[in-house]
């Protein structure tokens, strides 16, 4: 019989109503999966009371899959087959994961996409994640006796449309319906404040396995606003116990490890990591292939001072994100950590001395994460009443835009948005009878197009032939509550569409997106620089065009001498638009528009004779 | 006669009540819908109703409406695991027969 669960006052469902929903913590190192139940938040344990599953798959030569702990058990002896942190390969290519030169894998790239060949055949990082959820949901159908109707699964802050769409298409591989993707900090935000009900300003630290996410949230009366996001998708504990493998190769003076032994050695500066936090000292004792026994003695002093300078680094983004939200750490009323790599005192120690509070550590930061994505998948199945109803807002780390004339991006819509969001603007075409127009969506925060991230490229086609600027093509954004966008644009006057969804767009360099922010304000002054001198170089061909055009046309208004000048002045500008600065392009437009002025005055004139030819005054509308 | 509430029960009961932070107890109750007739009802309280029967075992109060009382006489609440899922089972010495899954019963 059916195990019955406690109800909220006036909630009982009906029978076989009840939707079962859970949240799914999709980590680097470890995942878990939690549900609400008896009206509390709880990680789902395995037969042996395990919650965290390791996130690691390995294909037998058997046809069997292990996931977990049996799979990493499996590590030392069969490392190219079984693959740990396969969420740094989520929707990336091969050239932005970083270490790859100290992985055991045997990678190639298809469509620029990582992908790994197994003893099974070649497997993608969806398949390979999507093995990890399938033994989520099967842990969380046997607790829960019944089929799944959703899940909340949760990504980093700063995974991009491509990584998210890849988080998805994983779950859907695993026969998971996603209610929603949420972010990590929000995530945690949502088991806090819940938890706690406390009101204000708090920052998210969050240092995972693989990624470093740092977020500002505002809490009030049960709302919670993104303010900010910022982080590196390059930094976590898996860096710290990097730090550790090579000093233990360099202590030991082992010679570049073979793959066995590399897995073997980076398991154990994993245990010594994790022994530091409640220790002072730590011993390392491992066994080599070759019968060589490494055996170290590491003091929690030394981790610190050859690791201090990854805890440093996380607090760049920290300053960043603060002051896009236009605060300073006083202004924030709780620190929350999130992530088993906070639990190292000397990680606690460099963010309490920088926010000036002791952070809150009373949730376990390994399952943060997992509670709140659960409490929000009760939500979205339906298991709550409206009174207690609340809002979730969002943000877009990276801001979204189109490529306009002279290679310029035109932002539709600006990073920290709140999703979801839907913005229009309309465009118009450049030359004459232009009957298509090339739309490139682009995101990032800097000027150029060049200097940003192509998400997507398509056209609009089959725009009457009309006079340059006088078509209204309307382009709108659309991101949903996952963060994916979809772009549309439509010629208002014919009504002619044409839209694109943005697909996963690969082979995105790492580089690019931990830095995307910080180049944007290092390049604000050049930026604007590089932007007032293609807006005169467009304006300037324009020019050029429009009197080409009147010279072909009407030339013959003109004496040789007048028409001599004009071509001097084209010649001139024409010269200047490669080379010079932005102000002697103004200049050299400035001085086409004087020489063309009375050629312009005449064509004019022959135009009105032209229109008034023949007809009587009353027939003239003024 | 009464409703009852087993030791392993109420000691989960006692720990959920603590975590959430409020109510005096919890209700059993009946309503009449669901696949073979009635459905049991189990929830949280934070109010108790004028009309409410209390019974108490082991530390837990156990609300009981009038109307749902007559079949829920003698049931004992008891806490079970089965594998992996775990809940509240309703034995219930009135119940004639059950839906195939339990949640709903005749009497």
């Amino acid at each position: 019989m059916a195990l019955l669960q406690i109800a909220e006052p006036g909630e009982s469902t009906a029978p076989h109503q009840h939707r079962l929903a859970v949240g799914i913590d999709l980590g680097t190192t470890n995942s878990l999966v939690a549900t609400v139940r008896n009206g509390i938040a709880v990680c789902l344990q395995d037969a042996s009371g395990r919650s965290m599953l390791p996130s690691v798959v390995r294909y037998r030569a058997d046809g069997q899959v292990d996931v977990g702990a049996v799979a990493q058990a499996a590590q030392a002896k069969d490392p190219r087959n079984t693959i740990v942190s396969v969420k740094r390969f989520m929707g990336r290519g091969l050239k932005d994961v970083a270490h790859v030169e100290t992985m055991p894998y045997d990678f190639l790239v298809q469509d620029g996409m990582v992908r790994l060949r197994t003893v099974q055949g070649v497997k993608s990082p969806v398949e390979v994640s999507a093995e990890i959820l399938k033994l989520l949901r099967q842990r969380a159908e046997e607790s829960l006796g019944g089929a799944l109707t959703g899940a909340v699964i949760t990504v980093p802050a700063y995974f991009d449309d491509a990584q998210r769409q890849a988080t998805k298409d994983a779950a859907t591989l695993a026969g998971l319906n996603v209610l929603r993707l949420l972010n990590e900090p929000t995530a945690a935000a949502i088991a806090y404040g819940l938890d706690n009900g406390s009101e204000g300003i708090y920052a998210i630290y969050d240092l995972g396995g693989g990624t470093f996410d740092i977020s500002i949230l505002k809490l009030s009366r049960g709302v919670f606003e993104v303010l900010a996001t910022s982080g590196d998708v390059a930094l976590g504990g898996d860096d710290f116990d990097h730090r550790l493998f090579c000093w233990m190769l360099d202590k030991a003076l082992i010679a570049p490890p073979s793959a066995e032994d590399a897995r073997r050695l980076a398991m154990r500066a994993r245990e010594a990591k994790e022994s530091l936090t409640v220790n002072e000292e730590a011993s390392v004792v491992a066994d080599l292939a070759s019968g060589e026994r490494v055996s170290l003695v590491i003091s929690r002093d030394e981790f610190v001072t050859m690791t201090q300078p990854l805890v440093q680094k996380t607090l760049g983004p920290v300053r960043k994100c603060l002051r896009d939200a236009g605060l300073g750490p006083e202004d924030v009323k709780g620190v929350v950590m999130v992530g088993g790599a906070t639990r190292m005192p000397h990680v606690q120690r460099a963010v309490a001395d920088f926010f000036g509070q002791e952070p809150l550590t009373n949730l376990d930061p390994d399952k943060v994460v997992a509670l709140g994505a659960a409490i929000q998948a009760n939500v979205l199945a339906g298991n709550r009443t409206a009174d207690d109803d609340w809002l979730l807002l969002d943000v877009i780390p990276l801001s979204l835009g189109l490529e306009t004339m002279g290679g310029l991006v035109e932002k539709v819509i600006s990073r920290n948005s709140t999703i979801p969001i839907a913005r229009a603007q309309d465009f118009t075409t450049f030359k004459d009878g232009q009957t298509a127009m090339a739309i490139h969506v682009v995101q990032g925060e800097r000027e150029l197009v060049s200097d940003c991230r192509s998400l997507a490229r398509f056209e609009l086609r089959g725009i009457p032939p009309m006079v340059a600027g006088a078509a209204r093509i309307r382009v709108s954004f659309q991101v949903d509550a996952d963060g994916l966008l979809s772009v549309a644009a439509r010629e208002l006057g014919s009504g002619i569409e044409a839209s694109v969804v943005v697909k996963p767009s690969y082979g995105l360099t790492d580089e690019e997106v931990a830095t995307m922010l910080r180049e944007g304000y290092e390049h604000a002054g050049e930026d604007m620089q590089a932007r007032a001198l293609r807006e005169q170089q467009v304006e300037a061909r324009r020019a050029l065009e429009a009197t080409q055009q009147a010279l072909t046309k009407d030339g013959g208004l003109l004496s040789a001498i007048e028409r001599e000048a004009i071509d001097q002045a084209m010649a001139m500008l024409a010269n200047l638009v490669e080379t010079a600065s932005p102000a002697e392009i103004k200049g050299g437009i400035e001085t086409l528009g004087r020489a063309t002025d009375e050629f312009a005055a005449r064509r004019m004139d022959q135009s009105i004779r032209a229109a008034l030819a023949g007809r009587k005054v009353d027939e003239i509308k003024v | 006669m009464a409703v009852t509430i087993s030791e392993k029960a109420a000691k989960h009961v006692s720990n959920y009540l603590a975590k959430r932070g409020k109510g005096v107890g919890i209700r059993l109750g009946v309503r009449t819908s669901g696949c073979s007739g009635m459905a049991y009802k189990l929830e949280f309280v934070d109010e108790v109703d004028d009309s409410d029967l209390v019974f108490e075992s082991y530390g837990v109060k156990v609300l009981v409406d009038p109307k749902s009382l007559p079949y829920l006489e003698g049931t004992e609440l008891d806490f079970v695991r089965e594998g992996l899922n775990e809940g509240f089972k309703f034995n219930n010495p009135n119940v004639k027969d059950q839906c195939g899954c339990g949640e709903s019963f005749n009497v």
